[in-house]
């Protein structure tokens, strides 16, 4: 067995290789994946060069899989097979969906958690399969381009998606075998891709009007962290209307009676490049053929601002009643972040800068810029920015808590509060003899319970039977970095806990997820051994080389000569089974030197907070006296 | 371990109930920085399980140590009284007349022609109450556990009172 080589400090083993991660902007109408790719963050285009992938996926009796622009072709032809907009179905129960009504024209079933299932021909399929089916596409699109497996992905959310979108989101990943390194919201990605997370403190405003929908975020940048002031929109305003609106106008003008479908679709389809010129020219002419009938008319900007001044102006009310519920004036904004195709509108940048009075940020491509901002995170967290000072702290958007007597809510994590963080509170019980607790968590800002969205419930079982108020039950909070609840409960006098990681009212099962995994791997029909295998390796050698870093730093320091030894020997055995093919001994390898190496992992962490602390402790000392 | 460490040594203040807001802003960013799971995203997913536990310990005590209310309640648990789940707090008669008094007004409030002008009055009024209590618990806390904890109990009625009027505020406008 050779001996370990440690290396000098600075002097690591290998070159540090560049890890490929990508930013994921996982969207309504469309989605992007960007990467990093010599300093500078570009969005990956497929290879007929097109950067957006519609947010389309067609399931086909054959079982095969379409996404994108191919499946789009179909929306009208096939409609209930092809799936669009998934993303308003995600973390949302069947009664949720159900009220959707025209936004999501699929045939439903529920599941028994109540999560609803989209009927295809192609089986039953949940909303968090047909994100993994979008995700798996912009995958593969990034691993063609760059080149390499990926090492993980950042993917963006809406600043206001709640624990169980974010959850599902999460699962998204999951299926779709990608290493998620954070859920970042979007706004806070714009922001970014701008560098705004370097600059001035201050109030940021993130003005998103996509295809079909618009949103609108006021963030508060503070000694680099960016707080949810409020977020607002219409999650059924976009692009689309103003089409709709110029395509209308356009029929009366030309006196065209839109009889069918494929009328209406053309005339849309012409509005839309209307549109799409008039961002650059003055006046346009449209040249519209149907069937026999050739049509020419000129369309100026003046005439398509009337149109949809209206429409825009609704964008406008809803980032002042944002601004209110941020209780911020509009002169207190001091940047405006312009993301989402339809903010190529003059129309819309000159109300956006009217009214908050500065120029808003449009140098970036605005469908790009969310996928940007996300790649230059995951960039940072994949770990090849070692120098790099950026951190994002989040906060969580919406308060946490608990169902109390009389359907009212508790709150144990409020609005706001930096995460990750763990909170526990004490409840006791209010009949004699009381043995059960049933918890329910909830999530929002409202006094009722049932204003307020229902995120989990799980029992507390085995309580010994005391006298109304004597047992002491504690309910713990964890929300991790990714605004993900778990949620713990104890009675302590008995010792009696129970444990749940929240999702269960809309999300998947763990053994849900564990089932759709192995349909996707017989669907790559790739060895499903050989991918537990290589999945086992790269944990070992993560955990190896991490190790290995660490010592080169501060072994010396930090362990004496018998522990440094001990410890090199425990990275030697690991090493060797990686080497071999047996799954199960690598994974035992892993927790042996995971074990071993606990208490070296402490004293590192410790080491570094006393060193984080330092320098500031003398001269304050001083000072204080 | 350090997450044994009470909040004040682990963040690196003195312990007291007076705290330099700024210093407390530094040393807990310098320390997000440091013990944030972000920075161990491509290590392992132990040693990101092992920052997610020191984080949230940090993220709690900085919550703690920010507001006055938590940061008193937390100088006595160092001490021993728990003040927190306590279910029945015996106060003075005095000051629960005055509560009393203080409640009613809250109540009539949404019946005033002017409702913003009394809500500001109340508003300003519980502040200056708190204010005082805050100082008596500066002063008695370390030479009068129990003076200074029928202070807490005190701070702990008047800060629910301030709730409720940040409440009725909203509805007001909402």
């Amino acid at each position: 067995m050779a001996l370990l080589q440690i290396a000098e400090p600075g002097q690591s083993e290998a070159p540090h290789q560049h890890k490929l991660a990508v930013g994921i902007d996982l969207g309504t109408t469309n989605s992007l994946v960007a990467s990093v790719k010599s300093g500078e963050a570009v969005t990956l285009p497929d290879f007929k060069g097109e950067h957006l992938l519609p947010s389309v996926v067609r399931y086909m009796p054959c079982g095969n899989i379409q996404v994108g622009a191919e499946a789009r072709t179909f929306a009208s032809e096939d409609p209930y097979n092809t799936i669009i907009s998934v993303k308003r179905l995600m973390g949302r129960g069947s009664e949720e969906v159900n009220a959707l009504g025209d936004e999501a024209p699929y045939h439903f079933e529920s599941n028994d958690g109540g999560m609803p299932y989209i009927k295809t021909t192609a089986g039953a399929k949940s909303p968090v399969q047909v994100s993994a089916d979008i995700l798996e596409s912009l995958v593969f699109r990034a691993e063609e381009a760059l080149g390499g497996e990926l090492v993980g992905a950042v993917i963006t959310v809406p600043a206001y998606f709640d624990d169980a979108q974010r959850q599902a989101t999460k699962d998204a990943a999951k299926i779709a075998n990608i290493k998620v390194l954070r859920l970042l919201s979007e706004p806070t990605a714009a922001a970014v891709a701008y560098g705004l997370d370097q600059g001035k403190e201050g109030v940021i405003a993130v003005y998103d009007l996509g295809g079909g929908t618009f949103d609108i975020s006021i963030l508060r940048l503070n000694k680099g962290v960016f707080e949810v002031l409020s977020t607002g929109g219409d999650s059924a305003l976009g692009g689309d209307d103003l089409d709709l609106a110029l395509a209308q106008w356009m029929a009366e003008q030309l006196q065209i009676e839109v009889s069918d479908n494929s009328i209406s679709r053309y005339l849309l389809e012409k509005a839309k490049w209307v549109k799409e010129q008039l961002s650059d020219a003055d006046e346009v002419e449209a040249l519209i053929s149907l069937g026999e009938e050739n049509y020419s008319l000129t369309v100026t900007r003046h005439q398509f601002d009337a149109l949809v001044l209206p429409l825009v102006k609704k964008t406008i009310r809803a980032c002042r009643r944002a601004l209110k519920d941020a209780a911020v004036d509009a002169v207190d904004v001091l940047e405006v972040v312009m993301v989402g195709g339809s903010t190529r509108v003059p129309l819309v940048r000159a109300e956006v800068q009217a009214f908050f009075g500065r120029e808003p940020h449009i140098k970036i491509d605005p469908d790009r810029v969310v996928a940007i901002g996300a790649a230059i995170q995951a960039d940072v967290l994949a770990g090849n920015k070692p120098d790099s000072d950026m951190l994002l702290l989040d906060v969580i958007p919406l308060s946490l808590g608990l169902e109390t007597m009389g359907g009212l809510t508790e709150k144990i994590i409020h609005r706001n509060t930096s995460i990750p963080v763990a909170r526990a509170q004490e409840f006791t019980t209010y009949q004699d003899g009381q043995t059960a607790m049933a918890i329910h968590v909830v999530q929002g800002e409202r006094e009722l319970v049932s204003d307020c969205r229902s995120l989990a419930r799980f029992e507390l079982r085995g309580i010994p039977p005391m006298a109304a108020g004597a047992a002491k039950i504690r309910v713990t909070f964890q929300v991790d970095a990714d605004g993900l609840l778990g949620v713990e409960a104890k009675e302590l006098t008995s010792g009696v806990e129970s444990r749940i990681q929240v999702k269960p009212s809309y999300g998947l099962g763990d053994a849900e997820i564990a089932e759709m995994l192995k349909a996707s791997y017989l669907n790559a029909a790739e060895d499903k051994d050989a991918r537990a295998l290589r999945e086992q390796q790269v944990e070992a050698d993560r955990l190896i080389v991490s190790l290995k870093d660490a010592l080169s730093v501060d072994g010396e320091k930090l362990l004496n000569a018998d522990e440094r030894e001990q410890l090199g020997w425990e990275i030697e055995k690991l090493v060797v089974l990686r080497n071999g093919s047996d799954v199960i001994a690598i994974e035992q390898g892993i927790s042996a030197l995971s074990k071993a190496s606990d208490e070296y992992a402490s004293r590192r962490m410790d080491f570094n907070i006393q060193k984080a602390l330092q320098g500031h402790s003398v001269d304050e000392l001083g000072e204080s006296k | 371990m350090d997450i044994n460490k009470n909040y004040f040594d682990f963040i690196g203040l003195p312990i007291s109930f007076h705290i330099d807001q700024s210093l407390l802003a530094d040393r807990s960013l310098e320390l997000q920085k440091t013990l944030h799971p972000d920075r161990f995203a491509h290590q392992t997913e132990r040693e990101q399980r092992l920052a997610v536990q020191y984080m949230a310990y940090l993220n709690e005590g900085i919550a703690t140590l920010k507001a006055p209310l938590p940061r008193a309640q937390y100088l006595l648990h160092l001490k021993g009284i728990d003040t927190i789940s306590e279910s029945s707090t015996p106060v003075e008669p005095m000051f629960l007349m005055q509560q009393m008094e203080l409640r009613e007004r809250l109540e009539e409030i949404p019946e005033l022609e002017e409702p913003y002008d009394e809500l500001e009055s109340l508003l300003e009024e519980v502040d200056d109450l708190l204010a005082q209590l805050r100082e008596r618990f500066a002063q008695c806390y370390e030479s009068d556990l129990e003076s200074a904890t029928a202070v807490v109990r005190k701070m702990q009625f008047l800060e629910k009172l301030v709730t409720e009027i940040e409440r009725l505020e909203d509805r007001l406008d909402g």
